[in-house]
């Protein structure tokens, strides 16, 4: 084949590749940027590109709020409670679905599928009404329940990749070594699985952490408002008015995030494919 | 399976490991589930609300919905926004992919950083980044094109239905893109380069090779990637509600999930909310029986 149409086809899809870069990063930039800005840039009709010269006054107004430290307290404790049962939870039920064959296995997995299709959105009111019978409603217990059975499936499934990924003959080895099965499996699989198991717990982390409708439905009041909710709320109130505070909000709840992403997501997709190919 | 598994020794085991999922999993879905489907037969209003016990109405919320123009309006509004979403996001995900594999490396990495970052934000913090890049008075959209000679002057995004699912449009697309080209690239890569070569060798146009070689090597993840954005799609909720907290007029914005909620956690109407969620329980179904089919036959192959 003739070379030009090939360069040709470079040039095009590298500057397709820049133009989509661009827009991808801009918001994020723009965030940013944006966080660092005083009130005057803002609302200059002519944009500010870059924060050269800019200042922390933002920061300093969000953290002044007692509306966001509350709001962080209330994610933390929702978000590490929700992780801690989840993960206990799933580890167990993942061991049982990849070390052992046993009847109800294959209808366990199907179930799980089939709840992961299920949206949040087609059960939160009888949610609401069942919370709100127990007395649970505006209760970092309360949406940590509904949490928990929110990420459960996809940990399950998950956890269930990484445990078949470690072979069992290393365990069968140990138990030849007079080891019990016990023994075997907590002292070479569980070690193996660490990588795993935290990967797991961070991805249900941002989940939890990102969370926006059963946070909405659950936590009504406004001193129980997770830092998703304020965020949405600080728009709200302020439309049009502290754009920079609002970035600086944004940021301070997308930074966290964003790193823990970019350090699981590799391991995810290897934690998930393993799963996937090994069954 | 591999033989290396331990043997099926009739063990209580696997049933004590599996409780704890399993409890919690009935208690959190399991029951709500089955109250909502009695809660959609039944009258629970704001009396019931404060006390009086609910009155059965068999398939009353059920009739009074499917004869309500509205339910209807929203349902095909939601349908349409789904479907154009994920079209949208398949065509340029999946397009992005194919290009990826003739970039120069430097310009992949590039743009798989910018994707990776756009995928990592939260979803509340990038709505209240593109509200501001859509701000009427200040936003840099509008600034942008006045610079370009078009009359965009303090223009308000939010406050034309179209011009509100325009928005909304855009942004789940920039959320949605990086997962469809980063899954479709891996999938990509696995395609035998040897296969695509002979097809060049024998004549074959990139075109060509394109419909008859590398498209049909990765249909099973398109599927499934597909069908994922539709049901994503289908029950987006985040994105509208806050959207409609800025502006615009909820009732002609509404989609499914804000119908949901305002009938219900809004309005007090728990009975009609809970049909409403039922008949949307439904309609996902429908749309996601053929990826769990063919996630079934997957698992029983193994």
């Amino acid at each position: 084949m003739s070379r030009t149409p090939r360069r040709s086809l470079r040039i095009g899809a590298n500057v397709v590749g820049v133009v989509a870069f661009l827009v991808a990063i801009f918001p994020v930039y723009w965030m940013v940027n944006s966080s660092f800005l005083n009130r005057n840039e803002i609302r200059n009709p002519v944009p500010t590109w870059v924060p050269f010269g800019g200042n922390l006054d933002n920061y300093r107004t969000v953290f002044e709020t007692d509306q966001f430290l509350n709001a962080l307290k209330i994610s933390l404790m929702v978000t590490v409670l929700t992780i801690v049962v989840a993960l206990a939870f799933a580890f167990v039920a993942a061991v049982a679905v990849s070390r052992f064959r046993f009847r109800g296995r294959m209808s366990f997995i199907v179930t799980l599928l089939v709840i992961q299709m299920i949206p949040v959105e087609g059960l939160f009111i009888s949610q609401y009404k069942m919370l709100e019978a127990m007395d649970l409603l505006n209760t970092v217990i309360g949406l940590s329940l509904v949490y928990v059975s929110l990420v459960l499936p996809f940990t399950i499934w998950t956890l269930r990749g990484f445990v078949t990924g470690v072979p069992y003959e290393l365990e069968e080895a140990a138990m030849m070594d007079g080891c019990s099965r016990t023994q075997a499996f907590f002292r070479i699989t569980f070690p193996l699985l660490a990588p795993g198991l935290v990967a797991t717990g961070v991805f249900g982390f941002i989940q939890a952490w990102n969370e926006f409708t059963l946070a909405l439905v659950v936590m009504t009041r406004e001193d129980q408002r997770t830092l998703p909710l304020w965020l949405s709320t600080f728009t709200d109130v302020n439309r049009g008015t502290d754009w920079g505070g609002i970035m600086a909000g944004s940021t301070l709840i997308a930074v966290p995030v964003i790193v823990f992403f970019l350090v699981v997501q590799g391991r995810m997709v290897a934690g998930l494919t393993s799963g996937a190919v090994k069954g | 399976m591999n033989g290396s598994a331990p043997r099926a020794r009739r063990t209580p085991l696997p049933y004590a490991l599996l409780i704890p999922a399993t409890v919690a999993l009935a208690v959190a879905l399991g029951y709500p589930l089955v109250r909502q489907v009695v809660l959609s037969f039944q009258d629970f209003g704001l009396a019931q609300q404060f006390g009086r016990p609910p009155e059965w109405v068999g398939l009353g919320n059920y009739r009074e919905l499917v004869t309500d123009p509205y339910l209807w309006r929203v349902t095909l509004r939601s349908l349409v926004f789904c479907l154009v979403n994920a079209a949208v996001t398949m065509a340029i995900g999946v397009g992005l992919a194919l290009l990826m594999r003739h970039m120069t490396s430097w310009v992949r990495v590039l743009l798989q950083t910018g994707l990776l970052l756009a995928w990592a934000m939260p979803v509340v913090a990038s709505l209240t980044v593109w509200q501001w890049l859509f701000d009427t008075q200040y936003g840099i959209v509008n600034y942008l094109l006045t610079k370009l000679g078009l009359d965009f002057q303090g223009h308000p995004w939010l406050l034309e239905p179209l011009s509100f699912f325009f928005v909304a449009t855009v942004i789940v697309v920039w959320m949605s893109v990086p997962f469809v080209a980063f899954t479709v690239y891996a999938a990509l890569t696995q395609v035998s380069e040897d296969l695509v070569e002979a097809a060049e060798i024998d004549g074959a146009s990139p075109l060509q090779r394109l419909r008859h070689v590398v498209l049909p090597a990765i249909r099973p993840v398109l599927l499934v990637v597909g069908l994922l954005q539709v049901i994503w799609d289908l029950r987006v909720f985040t994105q509208i509600f806050i959207l409609q907290q800025a502006g615009g007029s909820t009732r002609d914005t509404n989609l499914l999930g804000t119908y949901i909620y305002r009938l219900g956690i809004g309005g007090g109407k728990f009975g009609m909310a809970a049909a409403v969620a039922i008949f949307m329980l439904l309609l996902t179904v429908i749309l996601t029986a053929p990826y769990v089919r063919a996630m079934l036959k997957q698992e029983s192959e193994d």
